[in-house]
């Protein structure tokens, strides 16, 4: 029989933009321990692991057996799921089935990235098609920019509305002792940053990080042993429709909409907005913190530059969104994704300290990569119904 | 869709020559050692010692050595010098040009089991015959006079002289 | 476990060079065969994992190369990096979880593409290892020396695998090297790492592989013959291969015994009538057999010699002709499962074994073996 699975604990590394003290490996190690000791287990308790990043980041194959000193898979079964930016949500939706399945009890979820040890947007740059179009398209801001522009023509938005969404993120990175950068900016700050690809400016991108970060999950037989207040699995989505760069409708994210509709009708969410009460978005330029919130219908489209303006996603707003200070602090590229499912994880598990968000029910965690790809968790502090 | 088209797939390409497009991933690493490898390549290049580090839980030592151990999943503490012979616990001698391989073929590659730790480690064995290697037998370490902080500080093993 | 079926197989042939073939169209071909072999269309595949590797495909986030080739789109869909039976074994999961009734599995490869010497290099640790030099053959040569040393298996048994996978790959029209060889001709062909000749390696293929995974409810709907999963498990040995010993396979002997565990199966060198084995050199076949309990440790070149390996032998490995015969790197694993497959359902025509019941298929990921996937698949459920 299916399995209800539960996050019984997480652990994340102090993000920074280089980390020269430790290898690989040794990152990841940190990452494990700090995950089995807040779930208060060994190593020996775990059933499986799961490991992701992104191979040319660190130009190592095999990542899933070269890392078995650091995530502790000697003798135990590891795989690796690596699916570009989505990877730290896919690794997590991975950790769901593998419990859910009912064979394996209480599975490791790995995700990680060194981006410090190569040139970022060289290794992003091949991830697109050689021959139509890799030769013209460099890394990942220009197809960003591509975006914002387009969504700016249609709706009218400005480079101020999106300058909000980085300021609102850097905010909430003081209250996050793991963010990498965690020093306030304001809106002229951001605007008079330097241009990287119109409308998008230094400030309203994520730096580049290294980090590691792990999820324990577990079965509902053993989720209740290990924790009273474990954080419930109530549905996983995603959509990788696209693979070429051109096949995307610029200024509306198609996969966000499709999984978030799947999502929201596999764990029986109605109304999102009145439901949901914290969003960790993978939202590694600003104005995607517009659009994206838009085609997860939260708001309807173009209404996000008022609804952000209006102070509803800050802490203490209607909906607090990234209340760690999001990607836009802090972006270890394989990793990113479980951050964000670790940091809803610990909203749920009321684990959240100084950026804790009051009596969260409902949490939405997501991935963002590939070609205009999501990845998306809804988690819950009520187990789910079967 | 013209018809010219339709010709086109009903001869399910025939006739038409494949093209092929050059390409190479190339992206530049650097790859941050950590303060354990560091401990260990500086020691190859400032002392010509080979360093193991030991788990005090268990007891093992590692080399290449290992910040924690694999096993007992705690930090290992305790570093122990090594006297640079070993064992060959296995070898290959590689005889074709393969693209990975940097030295002239034939090239003999080696596990060695250093004395003093539990685990072994890969190398060169030079200064013998493809043909006289043996599994089991001794080896030790001779440095490189150029030495740079990378495993390469060790040149190779060589046969340890009968006495 | 729950009961989950493998409803459909398909597969590419397996060619030295492609060159007319795309990753996707070789996944289109492989996932619409696999399709009209289940008797379904697209929208019967209720979600997709497609196993691909960054480095072979020499592409960041390969995964985005055939996605739509095999019917991802609007789909929940993922990736495993690894051998095709770790993709598998996620899909199963996913068939298993309660979320899915049908997964579609991929796995492809070509291998023509790309430089294997390189791509395995970058395998090895990149600060202690890597800068010396080897590669996936001079780490497997290694191997081969030190199971050897230890078990007295000899360069003629090793000879002996490749005529017999060679020889099978002729009734095999998949596969990529058909070959009429020798014990001599192996010996003597060209030695590229001691003790491994080239005819004791497995060649650079190119080749896609689709199976669809069924939950017992959609199984149960299928009109063709389910092959049905009875156990299946996966485990990883260290990776500093000074922390193994590289001479005997543990890593193995815990996956098969836990997916003969939840097989049931007590007594594996009896009750396994037919197997498909990671033979990337021919070494492997023999260590892996020993290592999957399918007979005696150091006693699988003397029953090679007595013919039990043969396809009218007791107990045939690799009748398809093995990796030797063609290998596709990523899709290697998953096409053993496809092999077997056809095997229950007495579909593999002139490579037929005799009415097999119960086989196994296995995978490996890793240099010189250091994470294996085992499956053991059953005609009745």
């Amino acid at each position: 029989m299916a399995k209800r699975v539960a996050i019984v604990g997480t652990g994340q590394t102090f993000h920074k933009s280089h980390r020269p003290d430790v290898n690989g490996q040794e990152l990841i190690n940190e990452a494990v321990q700090a995950a089995l000791k807040d779930a208060d287990i060994k190593i020996s308790d775990i059933d499986a692991i799961i490991i992701g990043n992104m191979d040319h980041f660190e130009g190592i194959n095999y990542v899933d057996c070269w890392s078995i000193d650091g995530s502790g898979g000697f003798m135990k079964p590891v795989i690796k799921i690596t699916t570009g930016g989505t990877t730290g949500c896919s690794v997590a939706i991975g950790g769901y089935h593998l419990v859910a399945s009912g064979l394996f009890d209480r599975v490791l979820i790995i995700g990680w990235e060194k981006n410090s040890e190569s040139d970022t947007t060289g290794a992003i740059t091949t991830a697109f098609d050689p021959i139509w179009d890799r030769l013209v398209f460099a890394g990942a801001i220009s197809g960003l920019a591509a975006e914002a522009q387009a969504y700016m023509a249609r709706y009218g938005a400005t480079e101020k509305d999106g300058a909000r969404v980085s300021v609102r993120d850097r905010k909430h990175a003081l209250n996050n002792p793991h963010a990498q950068l965690r020093k306030e900016i304001t809106i002229d700050e951001v605007l008079a940053s330097p241009m990287l690809a119109d409308p998008i400016h230094l400030l309203d991108v994520c730096p580049r990080t290294d980090g590691a970060a792990a999820v324990i999950m577990a079965s509902e037989d053993s989720a209740e042993k290990i924790t009273s207040s474990p954080d419930w699995i109530w549905a996983t989505s995603n959509r990788h429709s696209y693979s070429y760069l051109g096949d995307a409708d610029y200024g509306r994210l198609t996969s966000m909409r499709e999984a978030s509709q799947d999502l929201f009708k596999k764990g029986g969410i109605k109304e999102p907005r009145k439901e949901i009460d914290v969003i960790e978005l993978y939202q590694p330029y600003s104005f995607g913190g517009i659009i994206w919130i838009e085609d997860m219908g939260i708001i309807g489209p173009g209404e996000g530059p008022r609804y952000i303006g209006e102070g509803n996603t800050d802490m203490g707003g209607e909906l607090p969104i990234n209340p760690s200070g999001g990607v836009i602090s802090c972006n270890p590229i394989g990793a990113t994704g479980l951050i964000r499912c670790c940091e809803a994880a610990m909203q749920v598990m009321g684990k959240a300290d100084q950026h804790q968000v009051p009596d969260v029910n409902f949490a939405v965690s997501t991935g963002f990569g590939g070609c205009w790809w999501t990845d998306m968790i809804l988690h819950g502090k009520k187990k789910p119904g079967k | 869709m013209g018809t010219k088209d339709n010709a086109v797939l009903d001869q399910g390409f025939d006739g038409i020559e494949p093209m092929v497009f050059e390409s190479q991933i190339s992206v530049p690493y650097s790859w941050w050692a950590g303060d354990t490898a560091t401990y260990f390549l500086k020691g190859l290049r400032d002392e010509k010692k080979i360093r193991a580090l030991k788990c005090t839980s268990c007891g093992k030592t590692y080399i290449p050595p290992r910040k924690t151990c694999p096993v007992c999943f705690v930090p290992n503490t305790e570093w122990k010098d090594l006297s640079g012979t070993g064992t060959v616990q296995s070898f290959t001698i590689a005889r074709r040009q393969l693209a990975a391989i940097s030295k002239k073929v034939p090239v003999i590659y080696a596990l060695i089991k250093l004395d003093g730790a539990d685990t072994a480690m890969l190398h060169y064995i030079e200064g013998i015959s493809p043909e006289k290697m043996k599994i089991g037998m001794k080896v030790q370490a001779e440095f490189a006079e150029d030495r740079k902080g990378t495993i390469q500080d060790i040149a190779f093993f060589k046969p340890v002289k009968e006495v | 476990m729950d009961k989950a079926a493998i409803i459909g197989v398909g597969m590419t042939s397996i060619e030295g060079n492609k060159v007319r073939d795309t990753f996707a169209d070789m996944a289109w071909e492989a996932v619409n065969k696999a399709l009209d072999d289940a008797g379904m269309n697209i929208n019967d595949i209720d979600n997709v994992i497609t196993t691909s590797n960054d480095f072979w495909d020499g592409r960041t986030i390969s995964c985005m190369a055939v996605g739509d080739a095999s019917g991802a789109a609007h789909k929940n869909v993922s990736c495993v990096e690894g051998d095709g039976t770790f993709g598998a074994f996620y899909g199963l999961t996913r068939a298993l979880s309660g979320s899915y009734g049908t997964t579609l599995v991929t796995a492809h490869t070509k291998g023509s593409q790309s430089v294997s010497s390189l791509i395995t290099n970058a395998a090895f640790d990149p600060i202690y290892e890597r800068s010396l030099g080897m590669d996936m053959i001079s780490a497997c040569a290694m191997q081969a020396n030190a199971y050897m040393n230890r078990t007295g298996i000899t360069s003629e048994q090793l000879a002996l695998v490749s005529v017999k996978n060679h020889g099978n790959a002729k009734k095999n029209p998949l596969s990529q090297m058909p070959l009429d060889i020798t014990v001599n001709d192996v010996l003597k062909s060209e030695m590229i790492s001691d003790p491994l000749h080239k005819l004791d390696c497995s060649p650079v293929s190119d080749a896609c592989c689709a199976i669809i995974i069924a939950n017992e409810e959609r199984a149960a709907k299928h009109k063709g013959k389910p092959v049905w999963i009875k156990g299946v498990s996966f485990c990883s040995d260290a990776f500093f291969f000074g922390d193994r010993d590289l001479s005997r396979a543990p890593a193995l002997e815990q996956a098969a015994k836990k997916a003969y565990a939840m097989a049931g199966i007590k007594n594996p060198m009896k009750e396994i009538d037919t197997a498909e084995v990671y033979d990337a050199f021919t070494y492997q076949e023999l260590m892996w057999l020993e290592g999957l309990g399918l007979c005696a440790d150091g006693e699988s070149g003397r029953l090679l010699e007595k013919g039990e390996f043969a396809i009218d032998g007791r107990l045939p490995v690799n009748a398809s002709g093995g990796l030797l015969s063609g290998h596709p790197v990523i899709a290697a694993g998953l096409i053993r499962i496809a092999e077997i497959v056809k095997q229950l359902r007495g579909e593999a025509g002139k490579y037929q074994t005799k009415n097999p019941k119960t086989g196994v298929a296995h995978g490996v990921n890793g240099l010189c073996g250091q994470s294996h996937c085992v499956w053991v698949l059953g005609k009745d459920k």
